[in-house]
């Protein structure tokens, strides 16, 4: 669905997306992750046909975004980032004009209005003016429109960003739904957010992509060189360490104290686990044990391991 | 052309959604009902050497509110769609930009033959009751409303390039307010140059609003105005189109 090569954009001398290749199959729900200024949304635009790139190409439903500039947007629902909108239009003559102008042929129109209405939940202020819709119902209001001529891609940029708890839910279960009839590529500071919704994960830093899997297998990458949680009582922590130390599958050892308990972070070797070790160095040593543990990696971790951050 | 015309449709239907709209034809209607009054009491004083149209279209309180009136049609139409970022939902659908910017340009000329219409009214209510005719020949009708059409295209276009030219509304405003108004005052340079002849009198003759409109209501057809105002015309929303191209482009 999508086939993007080579793709830069640079803005006088700053680089915003610097030769970026990646694809996306038909039916996948792509998360696009990075931190602000990452070139998220200048790749977004750019697959929109709104930019031209400085070089390389992309593809969209197999029309060039450049070449093939109109044909592709047929084939393409983009809602930028803060969701703008016409606030002197009503929605249901927003959603009429809006799907007319990108192709709808007029004797549909009615019949496709009147469907994403009903898909985002916006049967009961069809006749408002958009000026005076809430922040969630705009952002319905322009996913309603990304998909009012049945595009094949969806790309939204930040699709929940500045809604509460609530319609954050109501947003990611109505992107959910849109997975049997759209590919989606969508683009999220919210972590969570892309486990629970996304198939592949793309995560890029400052215009290059640093990682590009699917959740589950970017996690297990990082858990191999996740760290360890041993808590127990011992005699002396500092003697305790230096034995725990010497495990051959062990890397290092940081302690705290909790109480009279001792917290133990143990980095193990790559690729290894010493949780059984530190198991049998437990009963040796007759210490008594509260934890032994391996804590789930989540993505955070991931996404602040692969763009440099500081690791939560 | 289904496509130009949806676009077309959404940029009347939003001109008119906008109080600025009422504003302006309120106050529009005002100052030509009192520029037609003018009119009246010039003929009832000075004479017969003119014809009512003559008066109507040859005054200051023309000139006033024919120049101010662009920059306040124009100036919202890119500005606003670059300010608000809808340029962005508008130019990944697909549409192409020339049509972009033809159907925004050909709403604001809608606009403005919507502010003229009721003048042509005036004259029939004064034939209606005075029974004289407000023109001679039906010519300086054509003539009159004709130039009004022709200088409408460059100055509506002009207001659309500075409109393209900024993301501020104001700033659009101000820009298309001072070029017409520079243009404008360069026409008037030839009641000032003295001697027939010289070439910058000759220019300014042939650029003068003023001049061209003089002739035409009195039904003199001058082909020269006709092709300089089509072809500046063409020229503005061609430099129109680039910088809109360029600024999204940029952006």
């Amino acid at each position: 669905m999508i086939k993007v090569e080579k793709l830069t954009k640079r803005f006088g001398g700053f680089t915003a997306v610097d030769g970026i290749d990646f694809e996306v199959q038909k039916g996948e729900i792509v998360g696009f992750l990075g931190p602000n200024g990452a070139g998220k949304s200048t790749t977004m635009r750019m697959l929109s046909g709104f930019l031209p790139p400085t070089s390389g190409k992309a593809e969209v439903a197999g029309f060039d975004v450049f070449l093939d500039s109109l044909r592709a947007r047929e084939h393409i629902g983009y809602m930028p980032e803060n969701v703008p909108l016409y606030p002197d239009m009503r929605v249901h003559e927003f959603l009429r004009y809006r799907a007319a102008l990108k192709g709808v042929p007029g004797r549909r129109l009615k019949e496709r209005v009147g469907d994403v209405l009903e898909l985002c939940g916006l049967k009961d202020v069809e006749k408002k003016l958009i000026g005076n819709l809430s922040k969630g119902y705009r952002q319905r209001v322009g996913l309603a429109d990304a998909m009012s001529h049945e595009p094949d891609l969806l790309i939204l940029d930040e699709p929940t960003i500045g809604l509460d708890p609530n319609q954050i839910r109501l947003v990611r279960d109505l992107i959910r739904n849109l997975r049997r009839h759209h590919t989606i590529l969508l683009s999220t500071h919210i972590l969570p957010e892309v486990e629970m919704v996304c198939s592949r994960v793309i995560i890029i830093n400052k215009g290059r992509i640093e990682a590009l899997d699917t959740p589950q297998n970017l996690r297990a990458h990082l858990a191999e060189a996740g760290q360890i949680l041993f808590d127990a009582i011992v005699p002396d922590a500092r003697a305790a360490a230096s034995t725990l130390r010497s495990l051959e599958s062990v890397q290092s050892v940081s302690h705290r104290a909790d109480g009279e308990w001792t917290i133990f972070t143990i980095h193990p070797k790559p690729g290894q686990d010493p949780r059984e070790s530190l198991y049998e160095q437990a009963v040796e040593n007759k210490w008594r044990v509260r934890e032994i543990s391996r804590p789930p990696v989540s993505l955070e971790q991931v996404f602040a391991e692969v763009t440099g951050g500081e690791e939560s | 052309m289904r496509r130009f015309l949806i676009l077309f449709g959404r940029e009347v239907s939003s001109a008119f959604h906008q109080p600025l709209a009422y504003v302006v034809l309120f106050f529009f209607l005002i100052v030509t009902g009192f520029n037609f009054q003018a009119g009246v009491t010039l003929l009832n004083t000075g004479g017969g050497t003119v014809t009512m149209v003559q008066a109507f279209f040859n005054t200051v309180y023309f000139w006033f509110p024919f120049v101010l009136v662009f920059p306040l049609i124009t100036m919202r139409v890119f500005a606003e769609e670059a300010k608000m970022g809808t340029i962005e939902t508008l130019m990944t659908a697909p549409v192409r930009d020339f049509q972009v910017v033809l159907a925004k340009y050909s709403g604001c000329l809608f606009f403005y033959i919507i502010l003229w219409a009721p003048s042509l009214i005036y004259f029939l209510v004064f034939r209606e009751i005075t029974g004289v005719k407000a023109a001679e020949a039906l010519g300086s009708y054509f003539g009159a409303y004709g130039m009004l059409l022709l200088m409408g295209l460059l100055f509506t276009a002009i207001g659309c390039l500075a409109s393209a030219l900024t993301d501020n509304q104001i700033v659009a405003a101000v820009i298309s307010f001072a070029a017409i108004l520079g243009f404008f005052f360069l026409g008037l340079l030839s009641f000032l140059l003295p001697s027939t002849g010289t070439f910058l009198r000759e220019l300014t003759y042939y650029l003068s609003p003023v001049e061209h409109m003089m002739d035409y209501s009195q039904g003199l057809f001058d082909s020269r105005p006709v092709v300089f105002y089509l072809s500046s015309t063409f020229l503005v929303l061609f430099a129109t189109y680039h910088i809109f191209q360029y600024r999204r482009w940029k952006s």
